[in-house]
């Protein structure tokens, strides 16, 4: 009889476990706070004027989303109601150590989700440990093309256009800017990003400037060497006028001292990607005239941009931090934003607290407003961002004491990326079919 | 002509900067047989720490001819102050120790000095570029030079002059040179090993500091600047001779001129060439190409 009885409570015990693990693996639990890693540089060469403001970046828009003081459309409080608590990594060490602090974030710290990471070598690394590990990461600064074009990711994002579009639209403002300069060289670091970043704007120039013809002596130091003398000889005595650059952080403000006390930027046309940073932190030393993007809309170029989102964004990280936002601290608040947007869509279809597949699912081809302009999650299955990118002439504003730029151009995503599921290599030689330019 | 004549200068000014930093390297090698990574730090510090001086001045509207004597006193303060400290309480307790366990502790010491220069001078890069700016440029054989930038082919002439000066026509020169020949025999005859080797560690140590702090108005002083130099240092010491001070002119010489030539005629080899020479060096001479000669012990 005992054993009747005994075999009935178990029945019953073992049916509530049933309906209980179904309804787990169905739904989560309605959360107070989800646990996210946030990784940038934090030391290292890489830290000053590209990690510590990305940093900064995200902190202003978790803490204003967490307060609910944010603005529209940002303005309900919380990530799905819930508020975010951002563990902060650094990203120095290289991919080995990353992958490693990757598996420790998600198998004994239990985040919900992973944001950030600038160097490609790093996003590389992570893209397949996340898809593997099957962790929602989102990635925010770092443009290799080759992350979605080599394979497509089940759980990972970027917010980040890739560097193509920031070639081609240097290849673009070259030609509208300076038609009858034909010849051109580069300075690019000697690894993924640089090699990259130079060869798309190389393949564009084939294109859009068919007489053009690049210099067989390229240059590709060594990221981080610091030293650049022989190389900006060998480029002064290069008959190549225009000189592309994809140099970042420590790199192009070295470059940029050294070029500069030689009267470099005198004599060439000098093409920055990414070099916002440098003209921050030389200030009104920094040489006018050098053509200068920011990967975006964003940093330098988004300065006099008035929408409320950016003026708030700009007034809040004046406030904090007493120094003007650069092109990392747009690209992390940016992955901020489309993770809470992500969040808040899925928790409005599943009417609960959303799963990570819910959210997955509700980021996959988003459309979410950006600080100055709406971002498109339209390539990489969904996965990968496009958005506009923007050049301009360096020029110092003596009235306003701040660094600024001149004659911008802004490029839109239908002119410098390839359609949906098209290689861009494949789609630039031949001839870069259906882009749109103005 | 212009061609060469750039070469030259390019590979002269490189040389000149490896030489100043691999100078120190080598002294300490030659006279402690110590193969200290902690080279690095002092070359970091000397930079972080003028960069600071240089910032002072500026700001401040001081005169700018004070901006010199500002790098050299950083230098000197920095290996005064770095050199003692890390010999007088952590090599002096290992020398009867294994030379791998030394090159270990000297690692150690690089990656803490590497994260007190953070937590002094935070993250952020410090550009000094003053004393570049201030003394302009000059137009050789058709190109712009930077007149600071050039002063480093005076300042390592002078830095190689005094260096041969102090040790073959000083008293305190000859010691030295004892003891880097033998230290055993050179203690039996009374020579205070313990204070030669305070002083070497101390001098090497400004050196390298002198490197950093001279270089510092041409680049971005950031957290981890001093890494590849470092390696760059080790390269030029190897192919030169460990210990040896005409093996550092020489292998700088040899590693700035490969170098520019390179980044000139095939950019792509730039690193290649440097490491190509120091392998072949290894297998020819192992020793270098002027290491100094050892007494036969029986």
């Amino acid at each position: 009889m005992k054993i009747k009885i005994f075999n009935k409570t178990t029945k019953v015990a073992s049916a509530s476990m049933l309906v209980a693990s179904c309804l787990l693996a169905g739904t989560a639990f309605a959360k107070d706070t989800v646990k996210v890693g946030v990784v940038s540089f934090l030391t290292g060469p890489a830290a000053g004027v590209f990690g510590v403001p990305a940093k900064q970046g995200a902190q202003i828009v978790i803490d204003a989303i967490n307060n609910g003081t944010m603005p529209a459309p940002y303005n309900k409080q919380g990530f799905a109601g819930a508020k975010m608590n951002p563990i902060f990594s650094d990203e120095s060490g290289g991919g080995t150590k990353q992958v490693g602090l990757f598996r420790d974030f998600v198998e004994k710290q239990k985040v919900d989700a992973m944001i950030g990471y600038i160097s490609s070598g790093n996003c590389m690394a992570i893209g397949p440990i996340a898809d593997e590990l099957k962790m929602l990461t989102v990635f925010s600064t770092c443009g290799t093309p080759r992350l979605y074009e080599e394979k497509l990711r089940s759980h990972v994002f970027r917010t980040q256009a890739n560097a193509v579009g920031d070639s081609l639209a240097a290849a673009r403002y070259i030609t509208d800017m300076y038609p009858n300069e034909k010849n051109y060289t580069g300075i690019n670091q000697n690894y993924a990003w640089g090699q990259d970043s130079y060869k798309f704007f190389e393949l564009g120039m084939k294109q859009m400037s068919p007489d053009s013809k690049g210099s067989d002596k390229p240059q590709f130091p060594k990221l981080f060497v610091g030293q650049y003398g022989t190389e900006i000889s060998a480029l002064s005595l290069d008959k190549a006028k225009v000189v592309h650059s994809s140099f970042w952080d420590g790199d192009i403000e070295a470059f940029t001292l050294q070029a500069m006390v030689r009267g470099f930027f005198q004599k060439k046309i000098f093409v920055s990607s990414v070099g916002g940073s440098a003209v921050d932190a030389l200030d009104k030393k920094f040489p006018d005239g050098i053509v200068m993007g920011t990967r975006g809309n964003v940093g330098l170029l988004a300065r006099d941009d008035k929408s409320p989102l950016n003026v708030w964004f700009i007034k809040e990280y004046k406030k904090r931090f007493n120094a003007l936002p650069l092109g990392p601290s747009y690209q992390y608040a940016r992955s901020i934003l489309a993770y809470k947007f992500a969040m808040d869509k899925a928790m409005a279809k599943a009417g609960s607290f959303p799963t990570q597949d819910q959210v997955i699912a509700a980021m996959k081809n988003i459309k979410f407003k950006s600080f100055t302009e709406t971002i498109s999650m339209a390539r990489g299955g969904g996965h990968q961002a496009v958005h506009s990118v923007g050049y301009g002439l360096t020029k110092y504003n003596k009235k306003g004491k701040t660094p600024g730029a001149e004659k911008v151009k802004m490029y839109g995503p239908e002119c410098i990326y390839p359609p949906a599921g098209t290689k861009s290599e494949d789609w630039i030689n031949a001839g870069m079919p259906g882009a749109k330019c103005n | 002509m212009q061609f060469w004549a750039t070469v030259f200068l390019d590979g002269l000014t490189y040389a000149s900067y490896l030489f100043i930093v691999s100078l120190g390297l080598t002294i300490i090698f030659g006279v402690m047989k110590i193969l200290n990574v902690a080279h690095g730090s002092f070359y970091a510090w000397g930079a972080y720490t003028a960069a600071f001086a240089i910032g002072i001045i500026s700001d401040n509207d001081l005169p700018e001819i004070l901006f010199l004597p500002a790098i050299l006193i950083s230098a000197v303060l920095v290996g005064v102050v770095l050199g003692y400290i890390i010999e007088r309480f952590i090599l002096r307790k290992m020398y009867n120790q294994d030379i791998h366990l030394i090159v270990l502790a000297t690692f150690g010491v690089f990656l803490i000095f590497e994260d007190l220069i953070i937590i002094t001078f935070g993250v952020d890069p410090y550009l000094p570029y003053q004393p570049a700016m201030m003394l302009g440029w000059i137009d050789i054989v058709g190109l712009n030079r930077g007149v600071y930038q050039l002063s480093l082919i005076l300042l390592a002439t002078i830095v190689a002059f005094g260096c041969w000066y102090g040790l073959t026509k000083t008293k305190w020169g000859k010691l030295l040179q004892s003891v880097i020949y033998d230290r055993e025999i050179s203690e039996a005859m009374g020579i205070n090993v313990t204070k030669v080797y305070v002083v070497t560690f101390i001098g090497g140590a400004i050196l390298g500091a002198l490197g950093g702090a001279y270089v510092a108005p041409t680049t971005s002083v950031s957290p981890g600047f001093a890494i590849d130099l470092v390696v760059l240092s080790f390269a030029v010491v190897v192919i030169g001779g460990m210990g040896s001070i005409p093996g550092a002119l020489i292998g700088s010489l040899i590693v700035g001129l490969l170098r520019a030539f390179a980044v000139h005629q095939a950019p792509i080899l730039e690193l290649f060439v440097v490491f190509a020479v120091m392998a072949i060096v290894l297998i020819i001479r192992p020793e270098g190409l002027f290491a100094p000669p050892k007494a036969r012990k029986i």
